[in-house]
């Protein structure tokens, strides 16, 4: 049955997009009992095949041509489980591939199946580890992903990390490994310094994106900038907010000028407004900026300051505006010309107050995203649902992150954006105070919520009226926005509310709990209840072994479940684990653990294809 | 010490903030009683006039947590938003109040010869565009340091930078040959601040003076042989 097959595809390389295929490799693709052979490139002489063939080779050679325009990951899936055939096919016209969860599987298995990967997006850590829930060097590194892919990939053009641990080398092996790279997009990572981000520019010469998005980046005292190569660059997009090293100016002045296709452009908060401005005069067809500070040094002097506002009055295009830290009010006007095509705005930086924001925001007509902090205030918010009718996505993060704060917004805000903004589909809302009314408010308003999470920042607060749990509220959340598929969940909350999730919450996939619940049964409603839950994350609750337990029917058709200081016993887990062999439970302790505890402290557990990871630190126990 | 341990991590708040106190409602029971007794703990350190008197009565009463209780990591805002707001470098990660925060954020950076675990320092090369960063700790001998480095900057190198260039530095003889030739030769900057060649003391002595290396061409490197003589003989 198994056949090697030996049609060298033609027109190999007419499609730059087409690597040359190699047929060994596709030959001993693991899960495969027949070898594949099907023409590897997107040509239409899939047909002029040699008299040896067999009839199906010419329904793969049809299906590849189909398959390729197959973008949706959910829809490849299901495509692979059709039959072998399919599986194989698939497997070859698969381009980018996401993985949700980097332990869920080896890298080698990875580039076994998939043959021809352009574009890689992968996911390290669990959320919960950005709140310093976890201690560092937990894993999640780049290094086994890279090495692996720098053999069987030459082709990769971009990877797109988060939550990662990425080193120098790691950065160092893939600028040298992939010479048509193009992409690279590190979120949250860290691990590496300016010196990596320097290799990078440096020897990837076809580099369009390179985004630094709050990513810890240690400061090498490289000029990093002065790296990429002369000549005109392929930049589309270069974000560096997140690095706090100073930066050449000049050079990056050069390289902005230098680079005609440049499209986003995010500067750190060490370039000032006075090199903002002669970076827009020189890049007028910029669509997204950051800016860096937005102050000045000395005193504002009209006669010879820079005209700040006409600079933004050439930025005809920009659409996304973010940056402004270290915000001295006075300059925000600058920003008027640009206010009515603004479909990004991004304040969350900065500390403004609603006097200064209203004048700003009854401009933004088009705005689809914004983000701020609580400092804009009820009123803020208020002006922000007059005028912004087309907002699908608000976030307003507290200034001052402290459960004892004063919080300036409240359920007034959230009354004002249900109101104003109807076509609501995403909200994060930090406060302090919020009622039941509130939100049972944006339930009825906001039809298209699909994601809704409000952390009410003092612990099991209730609602501020009427005393009583917030039960009410996330139910009617849960009843009436039928697309919810993302709810985080904050206040005094009782088992009630757990029973509306699990009765109502049928598209929900990721959901985030603390400080919630009375029992073990509020657990158990929402997983017997959540069908689609896919991503459970649980801080300080009373949900211990039973609920647990009740789990266990689920835990193999979800990406993870973190559940930190509950009342687990290690008992519990190890029967877990033992009764799930493909479902790797991992108990994290800390530094000083006393082995010999019954108590888990935190317990990450997700499914493995390969079994438990080799890179265990020691504060960790796979059970 | 399972209480102690526990409250570095979870501080519950002391007083009754975990029922409907503002209605006066009760909320049922807690899930765990333990952390009824945390809260005791917590209330016993932070108020050190209280009587036991007085926190048994705690225990019922509605309590506004003393301010600078923290739990870790909530509310969940992250670190670097976090440190932009208070105006500080987002190097060493959070500065929660009262919690003893054992993770200390995810700092990536490390400074040079630190007497822990690791001993990072920077490695830059006459000529090449960008300079890397080694952990010192890594390496058993002056060979497998002169390996690394060798692959690090090859592409810079074409030759002329191998692994001899290191070991000939044993030998005083040859020390001679090697600075007035165009090899590279490593040099690093001790803790007094001296330049020195690579490779004239021992090894972990080395590892513990040094701050930072640099590659040069060997015809700039003369002016430090005389003094790394100097500093063997002095030393020993």
């Amino acid at each position: 049955m198994t056949q090697d097959r030996t049609e060298m595809s033609e027109d190999d390389d007419d499609n730059s997009q087409s690597p040359p295929l190699d047929l060994r490799s596709a030959a001993i693709a693991d899960h495969c009992s027949s070898s594949s052979s099907s023409t590897p490139n997107k040509s239409r002489n899939c047909m002029a095949l040699n008299s040896q063939t067999f009839p199906d080779h010419v329904l793969e050679n049809v299906l590849e041509n189909v398959l390729q325009f197959l973008d949706s990951r959910c829809d490849r899936n299901a495509a692979s489980l059709v039959c072998k055939s399919w599986w194989r096919v698939e497997a070859l016209t698969r381009s980018e591939v996401f993985i949700g969860n980097c332990y869920a599987l080896s890298p080698t298995r990875l580039t076994q199946r998939f043959k021809r990967v352009k574009s890689l997006l992968l996911k390290g850590k669990p959320r919960f580890a950005d709140f310093n829930l976890m201690p560092p060097d937990w894993g999640a590194n780049f290094a086994p992903w890279v090495s692996t892919m720098a053999k069987a990939y030459p082709w990769l053009e971009k990877v797109d990390l988060k939550r990662m641990f990425v080193t120098d080398d790691d950065l160092a092996l893939l600028a040298d490994s992939f010479p048509g790279f193009k992409e690279l997009i590190l979120v949250c990572c860290e691990g590496f310094g300016t010196s990596g981000i320097a290799i990078v520019a440096n020897k990837c010469r076809k580099l369009k994106v390179l985004d630094l998005i709050e990513s810890e980046v240690t400061d090498d005292e490289v000029d990093w900038i002065s790296c990429f190569p002369e000549g005109v660059t392929s930049l589309e997009s270069l974000a560096f907010d997140c690095v706090e090293a100073p930066i050449n100016f000049e050079a990056l002045e050069g390289l902005v000028g230098r680079s005609p296709f440049l499209k986003k452009l995010r500067l750190n908060r060490l370039v000032s407004l006075e090199e903002l401005h002669r970076l827009l005069l020189g890049a007028p067809q910029l669509t997204s900026l950051g800016t860096g500070s937005f102050s000045h040094d000395n005193a504002p002097q009209s006669e010879q300051e820079p005209d700040y506002a006409a600079a933004f009055r050439a930025c005809k295009s920009v659409v996304c505006l973010s940056g402004f830290r270290d915000l001295m009010p006075e300059y925000l006007p600058s920003i008027l010309p640009v206010c009515s095509n603004l479909t990004s705005l991004n304040f969350s930086y900065a500390n403004i107050s609603p006097d200064m924001f209203k004048p700003i925001i009854h401009n933004c007509h088009r705005l689809q995203v914004f983000w701020a902090l609580d400092s804009i205030c009820d009123e803020g918010l208020q002006a922000v649902a007059a005028t912004c009718k087309e907002l699908r996505e608000l976030r307003i993060f507290p200034f001052d992150p402290r459960e004892e704060s004063e919080g300036p917004v409240s359920e007034l805000g959230l009354q004002a954006i249900s109101e104003g903004c109807r076509n609501l589909e995403s909200i994060l809302y930090f406060c302090q105070r919020m009622t039941n009314a509130a939100v049972i408010a944006m339930s009825e308003n906001c039809p298209e919520l699909t994601v809704f999470r409000l952390c009410i920042m003092g612990r099991h607060r209730p609602d501020h009226v009427t005393g009583k749990p917030m039960d009410e509220g996330f139910g009617a959340i849960v009843k009436n926005c039928k697309k919810l598929t993302r709810l985080a969940i904050s206040g005094l909350l009782t088992d009630q509310a757990f029973r509306y999730m699990g009765e109502h919450g049928k598209l929900i996939r990721t959901l985030s709990v603390a400080f919630a619940g009375d029992s073990d049964m509020a657990l158990r409603h929402v997983l017997e209840g959540c069908p689609r839950l896919q991503k459970l994350e649980i801080r300080d609750s009373p949900f211990g072994d039973v609920a647990l337990r009740c789990g266990m029917h689920r835990y193999y058709n979800m990406r993870f479940v973190w559940m930190s200081a509950c009342p687990l016993s290690k008992g519990c887990c190890k029967d877990v684990a033992r009764a799930m062999p493909n479902l790797v439970v991992e108990v994290i302790g800390s530094d000083d653990d006393d082995d010999n505890r019954d108590y888990v402290e935190t317990l990450y557990m997700y499914r493995s294809l390969d079994g438990p990871r080799n890179d265990v630190p020691k504060f960790v126990t796979i059970l | 010490m399972i209480n102690f341990e526990a409250t570095e991590l979870r501080l519950g708040l002391p007083g009754g903030n975990h029922g409907g106190d503002m209605a006066g409602k009760s909320n049922g029971k807690r899930g765990f009683s333990e952390t009824v007794d945390l809260k005791l703990n917590l209330s016993s350190t932070s108020m050190d006039s209280v009587t036991k008197v007085d926190l048994e009565n705690m225990k019922e009463k509605v309590v506004k947590p003393p301010a600078k209780a923290q739990v870790v990591g909530w509310p969940p805002v992250r670190s670097f938003r976090k440190n932009v707001m208070s105006g500080q470098k987002p190097t060493t990660g959070e500065a929660v109040e009262g919690a003893a925060d054992k993770t200390s954020g995810s700092s990536g950076d490390t400074s040079s010869a630190s007497a822990g675990a690791v001993a990072y320092v920077k490695v830059s090369m006459d000529g090449a565009p960008y300079l890397r960063k080694i952990d010192l700790k890594l390496y058993k001998t002056y060979q497998d340091l002169s390996d690394a480095l060798s692959k690090m900057f090859s592409s810079f190198t074409t030759g002329n930078y191998g692994p001899q260039g290191m070991k000939d530095f044993m030998n005083e003889s040859k020390l001679i040959d090697l600075l007035n030739g165009s090899d590279y030769v490593p040099t690093y900057e001790d803790k007094d601040g001296d330049w020195m060649l690579v490779g004239d003391v021992p090894w972990e002595m080395f590892v513990d003076s040094c701050k930072r290396i640099r590659i040069m061409k060997g015809s700039e490197a003369i002016g430090l042989a005389p003094r790394a003589l100097e500093k063997c003989k002095n030393s020993s």
